[in-house]
Formats: structure tokens, C-alpha cells, sequence
């Protein structure tokens, strides 16, 4: 590596974890930052080996962290490659991604932690993490490797989608991960409520005709998930919360002193139930679209810090699995290159402002996985992203760099642009 | 006179009446009796390593009694350490595997007992796979009830066995750090020694994951650890406990691979321990999953093969000091 000095300057400087906003000068070198200064007191020896980044007042953040990331590799290819979801990320401004483990075969065991992890750094683009199975398999029944997959290097473990419905083993799991220090994250969805629902239970479902889940299979479920946490003292992260019922419970929670996190879906965040009402199957999703009072409720635990992580919930499907009549199309939806812009949207139009807009992108995911990038500082490393937070831009789907394309963003307005991404100072997009 | 005669002599004067009239529990126990246990096992110790030439190994302290042990669940070593130790002073011993008895015909416990009790034995050991049922059985009949392991509950014969090993190693174990190691929660070596250790003076320790160490069991007077290197700091003992293998369907413990790199005893793990440390099982072993066979082989450091030469004279002490409480002594 050389010794250039790379220097952000003329930056507008929004930084979540140090509560900063303003403009600033930026200097990086050997992948770390090394000086962040603000108006005139830049006090690093540039010598002669170094290069500037002019930002143009435009804004410059810790690169995204997105901790909820499907890929088909290895499996499903087609669907989506490490380096495909690589690519569409650095393209969205998103520097970590944390890789599910519901590929074939499923990462439950230390070798295809460091599958995973190796594959992801041979592509020199992004950072790439896995989660672990917390089940064989995802099976629900038999404890997966969670101590030697802690080891390799894995920075949390779920099932995924699917639910530990089984209470002892669920229980058994959290209390052995407690001896590793090691988090736990669990959709909140009863299992028996939810099936065959396709949409939330309500009026809407009923005129559509579509099988409904009753939002109070979220907080059936996630209630049970705390008295757990709270019996076996487990890390716990509520993994796509969605309902306003359910924030409640987590609200009670946290009062009680019970250290729980939680994420939401961005989708949950920019879309209603509303929207499946032309059957678009890019708009079905597990969980279901909401009211748009949870939708509100939603945004308001961001704003006051109830939910710590927004994640782009990134499931790439394709166009066979969503061609298909609403009820029969698979769940899930694509989301790293328009993350950042569809987050943007609750500043835009949600009036967050943008530190607390950014938060659970960068700071917010950092601190839950104990990750040192997340932040602007000297030491951490240059993961960053730079980006027009008024700039237009209409999503066609056809030209995400997913390999699949079912964005439920497409055809949309957003503001919000991409200018540059980099990881450890290298620019990767 | 013979040597035999000699050893007779020492043990009638050292013997004491067993506390309790039975041996279900380590709390049926007292420190001086315990103590006094344990020094007239000590004899038996010399006895049992006489060589035919010396005159033998057998006494008749318990000639013409009969020790019946029966045996529910499936063992080797206790079983046969009990028959040994009841041949040895005299007894006509008579073993019951599950098998063979009418057990398998259908007949609860206390019908059993109701059977074993007409025909009169005067010491009966038992072991079954329910908590509770050595006591159940001791309610039942009208002579001393030996537990030799009740299903998670105690295995007191064990606890006193390991006393005995680790006074022939340490001199007291008044002081000494024990750690007792692995599947706490389904093991009842593990409470009979918590319980007899902590009376003698020893600091308990348990380590093992948080899935097969019971939530309370820092309230049974012990330090609770999840982590080896932090558990085993400063101790002089490292007793690990066997893992059933079935716990892994369980969603108890992942792997056999992942118990063995995280609690699984090897050289790397027992350095961690006081320099000196000695470590013990109280067998079958799982070699590879809870202990690494350089460790458990290494005579320097394993009191294994002790433990297993203890049982029979820890056990011979038991039987005699219970007949000296009911009955007499030649």
C-alpha cells in the first residue's frame, strides 16, 4: 500500500456516531482515516504524496452498513452472486453487507462462515460478513456450531426467515450464545398465524381476497422472544419489526432495562398496504405491508431511537418467482442501490433530520456488531460514502446491478444520489 | 499372627457405625465421619494390593451377610466395584442386572423391593435411572439401602471415592480449588461431590455451557463459570464429567467438534489450571469430546486409574460401617 494521503475536502460532514454536521476536510491514508477537521484546523503534513477529492459541499458519510442481505451464493446463483450483491451495494453507497445464511447449503457450520467471508474479500469491493445459522440447517431443532462459527468470524446468528418455533430449543440457543457474548436474532412471526397469509388481515386483504396475517402474530411472537431474553440474558435483535403493536412490546422492554435491538425493513418504512392493491408482486413481502398507521409508528421509532437498524432487507428473486399471481409469488424484495435514497425519504418528506436519518444505517448497525467502521474518526477505517442528498433520481429497475430486478422501488422518485463509495480509502464505486 | 488378622484389628478398632441407616445422599454424611471413612478405606487400600502370596485379600467381616445389588440402568465399573468390594469383607453378594429381572416383566419398583425384601438381604445397593428412587426403595425395606447413582440426583459412593483419591494425592482437601467440569445439570456426580467437597472444606467450582449448568447452581455455594480459561484459573483439581452424546439432539450442545475446542480438557486447557493440577473422571470416559486422551493417559497428572482402585475400598468402608450400625462386628 502507498503512503498517499487522500483528503476529502470541501465536504459536508454528517457523522451519526460523533453527532457532527458540518463542513469539513477529510484525511485518509493507508485505508484508515487519519485527521477529520473541521472550518481551518487541518494540521496534517501532506509532504508531496497526496491527492484531493474535491466534495463540492456534497455530503460525506460513514459508509452504509446494511446487516440484512440475501444472496444465492452458494445455491442460487441466478438470483444473486456475492459479487453481484458486492457490486449493487458499493453502487448504493453501502461499504458492510452481513450475508444471510439461508443459502444451499445453509451457513451453519465454521467452513462456510469462512466461505462466505473469504469469497466476499477475494472481490476487493465491499466488506463482506455472514450470520450464522442458529439452527442445523435452520431446522428449528438441533443447535448449530454457534461458539466455532463465533470464532470464524460470524457476527450474528438467525434462522432467517424461518421461526425457532420450537420455545426450549429457542431458549436452549439463546442461553448457550450467551456464554460467547454472541447475538441472537429472530423474526418476530407466529408461525401457525402467519401461514398462508399473504397480506396484513384487514379491510384491504378482505376486498383483494388475499389470505391475511394478523398483525398480532408480530407481537405474539416477539413477546415470547423477550421473556426469553429476559430469562437466558441473551444479546437479542428483533429482526424486522413492522407493526405498532409490536413497538409497544419493544418499548416495555427497554423500559424494564432489557438490552434488546431492533431493525426495521426500509420497505416498511417507504410503502403501505396500500400498494399491493394492484397485485404488483414486487409489494409482496414477509412481513406483509402495514396500515400506514404502523407505517407512521414505524417512523417515529426511528426518529426517537426505538429502532436502532434499518436494513434494506435485500432479497433477490427472479422474474419466475414474482411473474406469478400475487398470492403465489415469492416474498421478498431487492433493495441495496436504493437504500440510501429510499432512506433519504424520511428526511425528505418525513422531516428526520439527516444525522438521525443515517443513524441506523451506519452508527447504529456498527455499535450492535462491534464493528470498528460506522464512524468518522481518526483510526477508523475509510469506509465511506459520498452522496447529493437533493439530487433527483427516478429507480429503473432494469439497471440495478442485482441480478435480479424485484425492486418494488421501480419507476419511483426519489432524491438522493450516489456520488462515490469507498472501503478502507479504496474507491469502489 | 497373619496379615489378614493384623487388618482385621486395625479396621474394628477405626471402624465407626455409618451415620445414617442408609447411604442415599453426600448429606448423609458429617466431616469426622466422613474423615473416619476414609481412614479405614486407607486400609482397605493396603489389603486390596496384598498379593495372594501375603495371605490373601479377603476378610470375613461380613461373612455370612448377603449384599444384593441391583442394578436398573446399565453399568460395569460400579457394579463391579460394589460386587468386589462386597466379596472382599466376607458378604455373599448377589448382582441383578435390569435385564434378567422381572423388571422388564412389568413390575414397578416397589414390587421389587416387596420381592428382594422377603428374602431378607442385609445390604442392598441400587442404582436406577429416577431421582428419588434409592430413597423410595430405602422406605420400602428393612435393611441398609446403598444409592449407587439415582438418576440425576446423587452418587454418593462416587463423591466419597474422589474424596479418597484426592486425600491420597493433596493430604487434606480442606483449601483445595476443585472444578468440577461439563454436564452439571444432568449429572449426579456432580451434585454428591458439590455437596461432599463443600462440607470437607474444598471451594467448588462449575464450568461447563450455560445449557448444562442449572441456572441456580450458584446458590449451591459454588462459583458458576461458562468459560474454561476462566474457570479453571487457579484451581487445583479439574474433574470433568462425561457427556451423553444424546444431548446433542437435545439442542443442548451443538457438536462433539465445538464441545471439545471450547470444554473439552486438553493440555492447552489444563494449563490454564494451578501448576500440579490433577485431573479426574468418574468414567466411562468419552475420549476427544470432554477430555483429550494425552491428558487423561498421563499418569502425572490423571488420578483416572486411582479413582477407578478407590472405588472398591471407598466402597468397602461404606458396606462395613453400615452393617457395624445395624448389625455387629466379629
Amino acid at each position: 500500500m502507498t503512503d498517499t494521503i487522500t483528503l476529502f475536502a470541501d465536504a459536508r460532514l454528517v457523522d451519526p456516531a460523533t453527532d457532527r454536521d458540518g463542513c469539513a476536510t477529510v484525511a485518509v491514508q493507508h485505508g484508515r482515516i487519519i485527521e477529520v477537521a473541521f472550518e481551518s484546523g487541518f494540521t496534517t503534513d501532506l509532504g508531496t504524496d497526496f491527492e484531493i477529492i474535491d466534495c463540492d459541499g456534497l455530503c460525506l458519510a460513514p459508509g452504509l452498513i446494511d446487516i440484512r442481505v440475501k444472496t444465492g451464493e452458494p445455491g442460487f446463483e441466478p438470483k444473486e452472486t456475492l459479487k453481484s450483491a458486492s457490486l449493487s451495494a458499493a453502487a448504493g453507497g453501502v461499504t458492510t453487507i452481513v450475508i444471510q445464511p439461508d443459502t444451499d447449503p445453509a451457513v451453519d457450520d465454521p467452513a462456510m462462515v469462512d466461505f462466505i467471508q473469504r469469497r466476499g474479500a477475494a472481490l476487493n469491493l465491499v466488506n463482506v460478513f455472514a450470520a450464522g445459522a442458529a439452527t442445523r440447517n435452520r431446522d428449528g431443532q438441533r443447535m448449530a456450531e454457534i461458539g466455532l462459527m463465533h470464532e470464524a468470524g460470524a457476527l450474528y446468528f438467525t434462522d432467517g426467515d424461518r421461526v425457532i418455533a420450537n420455545s426450549r430449543t429457542l431458549q436452549r440457543v439463546m442461553s448457550y450464545a450467551a456464554a460467547f457474548n454472541a447475538l441472537i436474532a429472530c423474526r418476530p412471526s407466529d408461525p401457525w398465524l402467519s401461514d398462508g397469509g399473504v397480506a396484513t388481515s384487514g379491510e384491504l386483504a378482505t376486498r383483494l381476497g388475499l389470505s391475511g396475517v394478523p398483525a398480532i402474530a408480530e407481537r405474539i411472537q416477539l413477546d415470547r422472544d423477550l421473556a426469553l431474553v429476559e430469562q437466558t440474558g441473551a444479546r437479542f435483535l428483533i429482526d424486522q419489526i413492522s407493526t405498532a403493536d409490536a413497538l409497544d412490546s419493544l418499548a416495555r422492554a427497554r423500559s424494564k432495562g432489557l438490552e434488546v435491538a431492533a431493525s426495521v425493513s426500509i420497505n416498511h418504512l417507504c410503502f403501505n398496504e396500500i400498494d399491493i392493491g394492484d397485485y404488483r408482486t414486487f409489494y409482496r413481502l414477509d412481513p406483509p405491508l402495514r396500515p400506514e398507521s404502523d407505517r407512521q409508528a414505524l417512523i417515529e421509532a426511528v426518529r426517537d431511537g426505538l429502532i436502532d437498524i434499518i436494513t434494506s432487507a435485500h432479497a433477490p428473486l427472479p422474474a419466475e418467482d414474482k411473474r406469478r399471481p400475487f398470492a403465489e409469488a415469492a416474498p421478498g424484495a431487492i433493495g441495496l442501490e436504493t437504500l440510501l435514497a429510499a432512506t433519504l425519504t424520511l428526511h425528505h418528506e418525513d422531516g428526520l433530520p439527516l444525522l438521525d436519518v443515517l443513524r441506523p444505517l451506519t452508527q447504529g448497525p456498527a455499535a450492535l456488531l462491534g464493528l470498528d467502521s460506522g464512524v468518522l474518526e481518526p483510526g477508523a477505517p475509510a469506509d465511506l460514502v459520498l452522496f447529493d442528498p437533493d439530487a433527483p433520481v427516478v429507480i429503473d429497475a432494469a439497471t440495478l446491478k442485482s441480478k435480479s430486478k424485484n425492486s418494488p422501488f421501480d419507476g419511483r422518485r426519489l432524491q438522493g444520489k450516489v456520488i462515490g463509495t469507498w472501503v478502507g480509502g479504496r474507491k469502489v464505486f | 499372627m497373619t496379615q489378614i488378622a493384623a487388618v482385621t484389628d486395625q479396621i474394628t478398632e477405626r471402624l465407626i457405625p455409618f451415620p445414617a441407616p442408609h447411604f442415599l445422599s453426600a448429606g448423609d454424611l458429617t466431616p469426622p465421619a466422613a474423615q473416619a471413612l476414609l481412614d479405614v478405606a486407607d486400609i482397605f487400600v493396603d489389603l486390596n494390593r496384598l498379593a495372594a502370596s501375603q495371605g490373601g485379600k479377603t476378610l470375613d467381616l461380613l461373612a455370612g451377610r448377603t449384599v444384593v445389588n441391583i442394578f436398573f440402568e446399565n453399568s460395569t465399573r460400579t457394579s463391579s466395584s460394589f460386587e468386589i468390594a462386597a466379596k472382599r469383607l466376607g458378604a455373599d453378594v448377589v448382582t441383578m442386572p435390569v435385564q434378567a429381572s422381572s423388571v422388564a416383566k412389568g413390575e414397578t419398583l416397589i414390587d421389587t423391593a416387596v420381592t428382594l425384601n422377603a428374602m431378607k438381604p442385609d445390604i442392598l445397593v441400587i442404582r436406577h435411572g429416577a431421582s428419588g428412587a434409592a430413597a423410595l426403595l430405602s422406605q420400602k425395606v428393612g435393611c441398609a439401602v446403598v444409592n449407587a447413582g439415582d438418576g440425576r440426583h446423587e452418587h454418593p459412593t462416587q463423591a466419597l471415592l474422589d474424596l479418597l483419591s484426592l486425600r491420597r494425592a493433596f493430604g487434606d482437601v480442606g483449601g483445595l480449588t476443585v472444578a468440577i467440569c461439563g454436564d452439571i445439570a444432568h449429572s449426579r456426580v456432580a451434585r454428591s461431590n458439590v455437596a461432599l467437597l463443600s462440607m470437607m472444606g474444598a471451594r467448588v467450582r462449575l464450568i461447563g455451557p450455560p445449557t448444562l449448568v442449572p441456572g441456580d447452581a450458584d446458590r449451591w455455594g459454588c462459583e458458576v463459570f461458562h468459560d474454561m480459561r476462566e474457570g479453571l484459573q487457579g484451581c487445583d483439581v479439574v474433574m470433568m464429567l462425561r457427556l451423553q452424546l444424546e444431548r446433542m439432539e437435545g439442542a443442548l450442545v451443538p457438536s462433539t467438534r465445538e464441545y471439545f475446542r471450547f470444554w473439552g480438557l486438553d493440555r492447552e486447557k489444563l494449563a490454564w489450571a494451578r501448576p500440579g493440577a490433577k485431573v479426574m473422571h468418574p468414567g466411562p470416559m468419552n475420549r476427544g469430546v470432554e477430555i483429550d486422551s494425552d491428558v487423561a493417559d498421563d499418569l502425572s497428572v490423571s488420578l483416572i486409574q486411582d479413582q477407578v482402585e478407590m472405588g472398591v475400598a471407598a466402597r468397602m468402608a461404606v458396606l462395613a460401617s453400615l452393617w457395624a450400625r445395624g448389625g455387629s462386628v466379629h
